[in-house]
């Protein structure tokens, strides 16, 4: 084959390919099939304690390590009666503008609570630039059984230190009441609104 | 010792040593930390502050000295002849014993950066860098403390994270006066700690800003944002006379917090807590588009159809026009309406004092001190006698005060004070009180005890007037008279940060800029000629109090010409407001009924206000944030400040004015700051004849009140219900009471007790407060002027010496 002529070696190539294995994946029917790897940088997820209360404190680490200023975080502090995360402080304003971040993960090694890790997301296209900056609603991983959604007290009897111990394992009964009379309330009040305003 | 005699001393007192073996050569009485800062060397450090005496309490800057036996704190020792001293850089037992102190510092330190507010500008985040380990040995638990407290409603203290360095603590007993925080316990249970009365001091808001952990944070800031995010302008505080030098930190087009910027000259590191935490009023309940009325309704406008609209009654009016200024605007702006009114307007009824005023201050202020340069901080620092005026330093003018306090404790000045009684301030300045019923100060100055004359006399003495004497007939004359008589240099103070810069700029009536009178001829050839037009105003217009009344006397000749059917030709037939409270002036009804009145009122504010609404058509202007400029401070000096929003798209009023310029066909007017200054740089100080002085004698004794009747003493609080500390829920909680003070005898005489209520009341209204029984002459009461549950202006509609009646609110009670 050394012999064939420069041009027909070009076509012997393209040949020969025509016969190996296909490696194009089917997206977004087989989307499945090909998971990401498991150290895939994707779309962030700001984590909760086992009590559904948030990790984030607001403290702007991320947001100061990040190389593209893709995150905008505004602290508050945690009040009697509209506590987010254990301790003073938390995030309440959390943004990542997908339109800017390099998916570096330089963030998650800045975070000092775990709070925002990486998920495997990666399907981050849109028709506007106002949708592809995520706001902390979307960003917060999705409440599980034992969680009961924050504002809400933490576990009776223990400090911040206890939640970074781990030694809150899930909502009490004490928290899921909480929250329960709080969303009835909530609820109530709509009611009330939509009435005035019909 | 005089300030040149210490020039001299300094030169032929130097001491010669060494530092990381660099020569150095620093006055005598130079600590080592200071002299290593000359060659480049940083020792760290958390107690040492420059403005405070040495304490060495965090031992932080060790340092080897030869033939010490061990490492001595640099922030404590001064450098003596030959020493030799070597720092971290060159001496492994200094490092090692800063390393260990570093150690023993963060062995109790929270280490929780990631929520504490100082993370980010953190010095001991910073020298744990520089001068600490990489890991920590220390595994047992931390001691803790519950956080944060509290020490008062603006100031918070973590002691966890304090390192007991007492800056805070020194700051608070050694500069402000308000010696209300201390360090508390022994050993590891050491803290910052506050008694019975929270730390409400008027320069808390210092102790955040120097503490070098996050133990002190602020309320008001907490967890809103990180160093980085924010961009920071060097600005003035718009708050005072002060002039203080400030920086503003601010994102996303809000402003986040205010710091005191350094300035040895002025206000050396410090500012007051109004400068620090009164900045919402620049976001909150703004004005943005023009108004104008419409069938008795005032409407949204576009700015071409306002213009339009201001300028065709303003070309009706001409002459017959007024101009009032509220104090507050900057040198450009207050040079703009006085440009405005003289070449655009043709007149000269102009007044920048919406305050109780006089003919005699606005001849005092032409004769000594529009466009002058007097005397300055450093002289009133160096002064061996000051003599206060009706004028509260600590409320008024506060780093005044913090500049007097550093006198009296450096070098013993003697304080002298005319008022009714020894305020606080007074108290904390070591003040002898000269007690003057209000309406006497005159007299008072005329007949000073033989001590306070002699000591007048003294070089470099000075007297220090406020505003208020303007309401004290004779006041400022016997003043002037005092001056003269001992060599005692005089200093007006006025409270806004706007009145000297109004005055110098020509924003009042018989003054053209830089102090020039408008009845002298040469004076005006020269303004006219820098603003390119042929004449001005030959006589001086009308201020204030005459703006009202010929208001007043308009609508009463034009009532009796209806009746007759005539036309009346009014003196003033256009009104123009700009930045004015009715309830500035002391009485307001008055100048509300002049502003109902005229037939035409323009009003430029940054907020909804009485006034706006009473007006025909409401221009929305620029905020300090929102434009650039410069305060003039009681010395006479330029404090210039940058813009903070450079994308806002309001207008400066000088923009406004040059607008309606325009749409009345006039030449241009200068636009932008650049260009206002330049003229006002073009025309500078009056160098002819200035007026003379009043010679207004003093009224005779009035009869001090009696049982039923008081004189009413009154001023301004520096914390109280000003328009421009709307907002800021933490700076209001720290206000002092509102009280009305009372002699003892004058409570006995009503009945009443410490605490109880008692009822000020005049023909207007009344005011009800409790009493503080105060060491102070029979038959006068003092109340706040703005202050919550007293506002006088509105209430009472009188102002300091008017003779108002005392009484106990039961007793109106049991007669109804
Ligand atoms: S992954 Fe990188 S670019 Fe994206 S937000 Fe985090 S730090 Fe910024
Ligand atoms: S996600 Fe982590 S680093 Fe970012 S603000 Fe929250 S706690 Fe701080
Ligand atoms: S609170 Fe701050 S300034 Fe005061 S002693 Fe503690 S560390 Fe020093
Ligand atoms: S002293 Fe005056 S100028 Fe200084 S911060 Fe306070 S109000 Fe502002
Ligand atoms: S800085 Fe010297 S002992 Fe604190």
């Amino acid at each position: 084959m050394a012999d064939l002529p420069p041009a027909l070696s070009g076509f012997w190539v393209t040949f020969r390919t025509m016969f190996q294995k296909v490696v194009t994946e089917q997206y977004p029917e087989q989307a499945a099939k090909y998971p990401p790897k498991p150290r895939f940088h994707g779309r962030h997820q700001l984590n909760r304690h086992p009590d559904g209360l948030e990790k984030c404190v607001g403290c702007e680490l991320c947001a100061w390590a990040c190389p593209a200023d893709a995150i905008y975080v505004q602290g508050a502090a945690n009040v009697e009666g509209d506590r987010h995360s254990p301790g003073e402080r938390y995030g309440r304003v959390y943004q990542i503008n997908y339109l800017r971040c390099i998916f570096c993960a330089m963030c998650i090694e800045a975070c000092p609570t775990r709070a925002l890790t990486m998920t495997h997301e990666f399907d981050l296209a849109d028709h506007s630039r106002e949708v592809l900056i995520y706001e902390k609603d979307q960003l917060l991983a999705p409440l599980t059984e034992n969680m009961v959604a924050p504002p809400h007290a933490m576990v009776a009897g223990t400090t911040e230190k206890d939640y970074y111990e781990g030694k809150v394992t899930g909502a009490t009964t004490e928290q899921r009441e909480e929250v329960a009379h709080r969303e009835e309330a909530e609820e109530a009040d709509e009611v009330v609104d939509a009435e005035a305003s019909s | 010792m005089t300030a040149q005699a210490e020039g001299e001393a300094a030169d032929t007192d130097l001491v010669h040593a060494f530092i990381d073996g660099q020569p150095v050569s620093v006055p005598k009485g130079t600590l080592i930390i200071r002299a290593a800062e000359q060659v480049g060397v940083e020792i760290p450090r958390f107690c040492d502050h420059p403005l405070l005496d040495p304490v060495a309490a965090c031992r932080q800057c060790l340092v080897e000295v030869e033939g010490m036996p061990k490492p001595q704190p640099a922030c404590a020792l001064y450098v003596s002849e030959d020493m030799k001293v070597k720092t971290q850089d060159t001496s492994t037992e200094a490092e090692v014993a800063q390393k260990g102190v570093m150690e023993f510092l963060l062995a109790n330190h929270p280490l929780d950066c990631p929520v504490c507010d100082k993370g980010g500008e953190c010095p001991l985040q910073n020298q744990a860098m520089t001068a600490g380990r990489t890991t920590s040995r220390y595994t047992l638990p931390k001691r803790t403390f519950p956080k944060p407290i509290n020490v008062s409603a603006q100031v918070l203290l973590d002691r966890e994270r304090c390192v007991n360095c007492q800056r805070c603590t020194r700051f608070a007993d050694e500069i402000a006066g308000d010696p209300l925080i201390d360090l508390m316990e022994r050993g590891a249970e050491q803290q910052i700690g506050i008694g019975e009365e929270p730390f409400d001091s008027y320069f808390s808001g210092n102790t955040i800003q120097i503490c070098p952990v996050g133990a002190l944070t602020s309320a008001d800031y907490r967890f809103k944002a990180r160093p980085f995010d924010l961009v920071s302008v060097p600005t003035t505080c718009e708050h005072c006379a002060s002039g203080c030098a400030t920086r503003t930190d601010w994102r996303h087009e809000s402003v986040e917090r205010r710091y005191a910027w350094e300035d040895p000259a002025v206000n050396e590191d410090w500012n007051c807590d109004k400068g620090r935490f009164a900045f919402k009023y620049l976001s909150e309940n703004r004005l943005t588009t023009p108004l104008v009325r419409e069938d008795g309704q005032l409407r949204k406008a576009s700015w071409p159809e306002a213009l339009r609209i201001v300028a065709a009654r303003l070309a009706q009016a001409g002459s017959r026009s007024a101009v009032v200024t509220g104090g507050r605007l900057s040198l450009e702006d207050a040079y703009a309406y006085g440009r405005f009114a003289r070449t655009d307007l043709g007149t000269d009824n102009i007044d920048f004092r919406t305050r109780p005023t006089s003919q005699e201050e606005q001849d005092f202020l032409a004769s000594r001190v529009a466009g002058t340069a007097g005397p300055t901080y450093a002289d009133l620092e160096a002064a061996p006698t000051v003599l206060l005026v009706g004028f509260e330093p600590e409320e008024e003018s506060p780093i005044v005060y913090l500049r007097l306090r550093k006198a009296v404790r450096k070098h013993g000045m003697r304080v002298f004070s005319i008022a009714p009684f020894a305020s606080e301030g007074l108290e904390k300045l070591s003040g002898e009180l000269l007690a003057t019923v209000p309406g006497s100060e005159a007299a008072t100055l005329r007949s000073l005890p033989d001590d306070v004359a002699k000591e007048l006399r003294a070089d470099g003495a000075m007297i220090l007037v406020g505003e208020r004497l303007a309401q004290s007939q004779g006041g400022l004359s016997a003043a002037v008279a005092l001056s003269e008589q001992t060599g005692a240099s005089l200093a007006w103070i006025p409270r806004r940060a706007g009145e000297r810069g109004s005055l110098d700029a020509g924003a009042i009536s018989g003054l053209l800029p830089g102090g020039r009178p408008i009845t002298d001829a040469a004076a005006r050839q020269e303004v006219a000629k820098v603003w390119g037009i042929e004449a001005l105003p030959e006589t001086p217009g009308l201020n204030l109090a005459g703006i009202i009344a010929a208001i007043a006397a308009d609508e009463a000749g034009a009532a009796a010409a209806e009746d007759s059917e005539e036309e009346y030709e009014r003196s003033i037939e256009a009104l123009i407001l700009a930045g004015v409270d009715v309830s500035d002036v002391a009485e307001p009804a008055a100048l509300q009924r002049a502003i109902d009145d005229a037939p035409f009122v323009v009003a430029l504010d940054i907020r909804p206000t009485e006034v706006t609404a009473a007006a025909d058509v409401v221009f929305p202007v620029a905020t300090v944030a929102e434009k650039s400029g410069t305060f003039v401070d009681w010395e006479g000096r330029r404090r210039p400040f940058a813009i903070t929003f450079p994308e806002t798209q309001m207008f400066s009023d000088a923009t406004v004015l040059s607008l309606i310029a325009d749409n009345l066909d006039h030449d241009p007017a200068p636009r932008n700051v650049p260009a206002l200054r330049a003229e006002i740089e073009a025309l500078g100080a009056w160098a002819g004849e200035r007026p003379d002085v009043p010679q207004v004698p003093a009224p005779p004794a009035s009869p001090a009140g009696d049982n039923q009747t008081a004189v009413l003493a009154t001023w301004r609080l520096l914390l109280d219900l000003g328009v421009t500390q709307e907002g800021a829920p933490y700076l209001a909680a720290t206000r002092r009471p509102s009280v009305a003070r009372i002699s003892a005898a004058t409570a006995a005489g009503l009945g009443i007790g410490e605490g109880d209520p008692v009822r000020v009341g005049s023909q207007t209204g009344s005011i009800t407060l409790p009493v503080a029984v105060t060491e102070m002459p029979d038959g006068i009461v003092w109340v706040p002027t703005n202050s919550p549950d007293s506002r006088v202006t509105e209430s009472l509609g009188v102002g300091a010496g008017a003779t108002v009646s005392l009484s106990r609110p039961t007793d109106l009670t049991e007669g109804a």
